[in-house]
């Protein structure tokens, strides 16, 4: 099977002296939806920075489909920031066309169709819309691009119960038997259905990657009970 | 469909589960087009190779069939939808007759219930 992130050794240190992530070592392959999950402070955006490329390994290697992060692996990867990026004076089409622009392998048309069934005006600003609709369009602008793996930073983090299964519904929509999605998230309870695999993250390292399923059958315990007996201090 | 799922058990399971159900009584019919896995998943919010293991257990049992060209519908047989009607239905009274003995009813007093309640 292909795998699609790896991590060997991997360490963060910040300036400060934290070390956000510790000898994370980890092989994630193609074709399903993973979940990074860990409480607030664990490394799960520091780990996922670091696959995008916006942090530099500080010792240890990482690989986003068999490439060291950069220009090529940005390519191949699309990638949801936790918090909202896009200018406020932005309409949905100037957004389409941005994304058009930048990135070969966006799909117009899939936004296009995306959008209207939000039943959106192309003419409105993001500025007029509220935080959960802003957050629906951001999801779309990254889905509709054909990659190979979304890295998808606390995606449903901060909206509504209504705006989060649409996110969800979407997640589940356009995922391809090639594609994977990593999603990093601290509300288990509400995705976990969604997921292939989990991976644990606690004070910069992993504690567990498995298959939720197996977790299920093993242990009789749903993914966020067992979350919640492992870090419970 | 409604799916109810328990986060404590394979999702697979209950999927294979609430299948059968909707295929014996009736809510899809022997030889009905069921949706892609794809569709299935999204209506039901779970993950599609979830969804995907679910049918391949239920191909497995019998109960859903794969044509080449026009995706899985469930089963013509309705020899195979009776047995599992009857199965499900063995379960069920196992469950009862157990719960009922635990309580110390006998017999004769269980099937008196049973009656006193269909009439």
């Amino acid at each position: 099977m292909n795998t699609v992130l790896e991590c060997n050794a991997l360490t963060k240190r910040y300036g400060s002296g934290i070390v956000a992530l510790k000898n994370v070592t980890l092989s994630l392959p193609a074709g399903k939806i993973i979940g990074l999950l860990g409480p607030n402070g664990s490394g799960k955006t520091t780990l996922i920075k670091t696959a995008c490329g916006l942090l530099t390994p500080s010792s240890g290697e990482i690989r986003v489909c068999g490439l060291k992060p950069g220009a090529e692996s940005k390519a191949l990867a699309a990638y949801l920031p936790e918090r909202e990026y896009l200018p406020e004076w932005m309409r949905v089409k100037d957004i389409i066309r941005y994304f058009a622009d930048f990135y070969v392998n966006f799909s117009t048309e899939k936004a296009r169709d995306m959008l209207k069934r939000l039943s959106l005006d192309p003419e409105m600003k993001l500025k007029t819309m509220s935080k959960g609709t802003r957050e629906k369009i951001q999801l779309i602008m990254v889905m509709s691009r054909e990659a190979d793996l979304y890295i998808l930073d606390e995606p449903i983090g901060g909206v509504d119960p209504a705006a989060r299964d649409y996110i969800l519904d979407t997640i589940i929509g356009n995922y391809s038997e090639n594609a994977t999605v990593l999603l990093s998230t601290h509300l288990i309870t509400d995705i976990e259905r969604v997921l292939d695999t989990v991976v644990f993250i606690n004070q910069g390292e992993v504690m567990l990657t498995r298959d939720v399923e197996d977790i299920r059958e093993d242990s009789g315990k749903s993914i966020d009970t067992l979350f919640r007996e492992m870090y419970r201090v | 469909m409604k799916w109810d799922f328990d986060n404590d058990r394979p999702i697979y399971q209950q999927i294979v589960e609430q299948l059968e159900k909707a295929v014996v009584s009736g809510d899809y019919k022997p030889g009905e087009k069921l949706p892609s896995v794809r569709e299935l998943a999204s209506a039901a919010g779970v993950n599609p190779n979830t969804m995907q293991r679910a049918m391949a257990e239920l191909e497995s049992r019998g109960l859903v069939v794969t044509q080449r060209t026009s995706g899985r519908s469930v089963t013509e047989d309705g020899a195979a939808i009776d047995e599992k009607r009857s199965g499900i239905a063995e379960e069920h009274t196992n469950v009862y007759i157990a719960a009922m003995k635990t309580l110390g009813y006998a017999k004769e007093e269980i099937l008196k219930l049973v009656r006193g309640k269909l009439e």
